[in-house]
């Protein structure tokens, strides 16, 4: 008998088609999700005269590049030609584009699950690493470098060696003000930027079942900042409540055949992962990085750390690190003044990622400036029909469109040298948001916090007044 | 790609940890075609001034002919932009030597004939010290798997498939439009027995 599998296991098997003597596997793939950076793979393509082997499993958006604000003409010429090289290779291989006038156009990983293209038990690939965010609805989704991206192109498939797993499981209750984000950027400042190197996480225990499909979603996708292949939860009711009649998701009696098989697939209870970690929900507050790493990360009530009292093979690490973000040694966290924020990205600008920001914001005033993006058009639609965007605008920060923007900087929405940005993307990597720029991470409530004081802040007493009042 | 399994050539240190895709190529410079070449990119914010004017003390500019890079752990990590193997092959270089590397950068590296070679921390700390601010002459052999710095020879770490493909110069897309038959069996016997895989339509 075969022994106990675990989710990650089950899902794997039924996509390998072979497996080499070197213990490489062929995996066939069931989405592939291309953007603008795809360029490279449809050139490789093209070179040698091969057709997409399956377009009706490809699908494409504009979002790396996407202008975020005057969209009928892009100026920058190196921009426009992105998005324009994208758009031809769709129409010349027969692919779905969601494109800058598509309705459902929005950030690769906001969209595949919005879109349901995104389903439990799915192999979903696209060529950037937080292809991991898909893994929250049960799919095993990573991240592929350009020749791989060719090769899918191409065949369907993937050659891959199978990575070790690892269960994170967390248990207990949340505390008000901390969530999904404040999760991951503790166990990665625990574990280390590489901690899960060579890994597909599990996530599981009771804290990451009530946890919303959104929430699981950017806990997936942070992943890859803890170095993991990729990460997953389980399918269960509230996979199936969010994926119901979405819009490319099975119907009629195949959805029921499909719930059945989803259900189907959670780790057997005696399965065995090859490293477990267990993390006690009570003991993690709002979190903010403090570094040039995701790894570099402190409960907001913490102090930036001395290097001078740090173990000395970490020393000069975060010297280095004070030195590129302008900090002093010791200083408390909450002392950091921001020169702005942004809320966006594919780790947290789903809708109830905007709603937490502007329940900090509502009737109050941003004493710095800051940009909002939703993940989607479909997302910045329904914030407008909620009211958020008002709240955002009221506050004195600017509402524009759905694209990866200024987590990444390609489509020009960039922090300038030397500025402090409280952000809620995903890396705080140096010159990540624009050359010099200095970026600390943080949750959606924890950024509309800082934009409200101009200072990284415990948004917890805030949220305590509002519940007061 | 033409494969390799040896490499003479020089070696030079970049002594820091965590060196993410990002570093290596800044995502400005991604929209540039491969054909204009992306070695003027490595490591680019590292290696020169705000005004873009290269920085003298930096490894790579006082060394542009190395062709080894020896480097601390955790390197490319991060964004799975092959832009940045792509920046260190067009500047020359043919192995990075490191602890660890990120797992996507990796794969990368070896679809582009570029050794990521791992060595234990204390065998790269070992050689970050007795290069320290110089070049020296080294020797990678794939069929091996070592690595002759000066004097001394180590044994790196490589998946056998990964050697294989490095050393015959593999293309898997070659090898898997073979397999094409036996891929479309597959596809079919996975759609009658998950047909909600496919996206409705």
């Amino acid at each position: 008998m075969s022994p106990p599998r675990t989710l990650f296991d089950k899902v794997w098997a039924r996509h390998e088609i072979s497996r080499d003597a070197g213990g490489t596997s062929l995996l066939w793939v069931d989405r592939h999700l291309v953007h603008e950076g795809s360029h490279h793979a449809f050139a490789k393509l093209a070179e040698r005269g091969l057709k997409v082997a399956a377009p009706e499993l490809t699908f494409a958006v504009v979002d790396h590049y996407a202008p975020t604000r005057e969209r009928a003409h892009i100026k920058d010429p190196a921009i426009r030609r992105m998005v324009q090289t994208l758009e031809a290779n769709a129409e010349k291989h027969g692919i779905t584009c969601f494109g800058l006038r598509d309705p459902r156009q929005g950030i690769v990983h906001v969209i595949g699950p919005e879109q349901g293209l995104t389903l439990p038990g799915l192999l979903v690939n696209c060529g950037d690493s937080h292809t991991s965010t898909h893994g929250a609805l049960g799919a095993i989704g990573f991240g592929i470098g350009a020749t791989e991206v060719a090769h899918v192109l191409a065949t369907q498939t993937l050659r891959q060696k199978k990575p070790k797993t690892m269960c994170i499981t967390v248990d207990g209750a949340l505390g008000p003000g901390v969530g999904a984000k404040d999760i991951a950027l503790g166990w990665i400042a625990r574990l280390g930027a590489d901690g899960a190197r060579g890994h597909a996480i599990e996530y599981a225990g009771n804290t990451i079942r009530g946890l919303s499909v959104e929430a699981r979603l950017t806990l997936c996708n942070l992943s890859i900042e803890g170095g993991a292949r990729c990460g997953m939860v389980a399918p269960d009711d509230v996979t199936l409540d969010y994926l119901v009649a979405r819009p490319f998701a099975p119907r009629g009696a195949l959805w029921d055949r499909a719930e059945q098989d989803w259900l189907s697939l959670a780790s057997h209870p005696d399965a065995e992962f090859d490293r477990e970690v267990s993390i006690d929900a009570a003991d993690i507050a709002p979190t903010v990085t403090w570094g040039t790493s995701p790894d570099e990360a402190a409960p907001i009530t913490d102090h930036v750390p001395d290097p001078a009292t740090a173990p000395p093979e970490k020393a000069a690490r975060i010297g280095a690190a004070l030195d590129y973000m302008g900090l002093r040694p010791g200083q408390p966290l909450t002392s950091i003044a921001v020169d702005q924020v942004f809320i966006g990205s594919c780790t947290n600008a789903r809708i109830e990622d905007l709603r937490a920001a502007a329940a900090v914001l509502a009737g109050r005033r941003a004493k710095v400036p800051g940009l909002v993006s939703a993940g989607s058009a479909l997302v910045k639609q329904q914030a407008e029909a909620e009211g958020l965007d008002r709240i955002f605008t009221e506050a004195g920060l600017e509402w524009v469109a759905a694209g990866c923007s200024m987590c990444v900087g390609m489509n020009g929405d960039l922090v300038e040298p030397g500025k402090r940005c409280a952000s809620t993307t995903n890396r705080n990597f140096r010159g990540r948001q624009g050359r010099g720029a200095r970026t600390h991470l943080m949750s959606p409530a924890m950024a509309a916090a800082a934009a409200v004081t101009g200072y990284l802040t415990d948004v917890r007493p805030m949220l305590a007044e509002r519940s007061v009042a | 790609m033409s494969g390799w399994s040896t490499h003479t050539g020089t070696a030079v240190v970049l002594p820091l940890e965590n060196v993410d895709t990002d570093q290596i190529i800044p995502a400005r410079f991604m929209s540039t075609p491969r054909s204009e070449g992306y070695g003027r990119f490595l490591l680019h914010d590292l290696a020169h001034d705000a005004e873009g004017a290269k920085l003298p003390g930096f490894a790579l500019n006082r060394h542009p002919d190395a062709s080894v890079l020896v480097t601390r752990r955790n390197f490319g990590g991060g964004s799975s932009r092959e832009a940045a193997v792509y920046a260190l092959v067009d500047s020359g270089i043919r192995a990075v030597i490191a602890p660890s590397f990120g797992d996507i950068f990796a794969a990368n590296a070896v679809n582009n004939g570029l050794l990521p070679a791992r060595v234990s921390a204390e065998a790269a700390e070992e050689m970050i010290t007795s290069l320290g601010d110089a070049t020296a002459p080294v020797r990678i052999s794939l069929t091996e798997l070592t690595i002759t710095l000066g004097d001394r020879t180590l044994a790196f770490d490589l998946a056998d498939t990964w050697r294989e493909k490095l050393i015959n110069g593999w293309d898997d897309i070659d090898l898997t439009l073979q397999e094409r038959d036996a891929n479309a069996a597959f596809r079919d016997a996975y759609r009658a027995a998950t047909p909600w895989a496919w996206p409705a339509t």
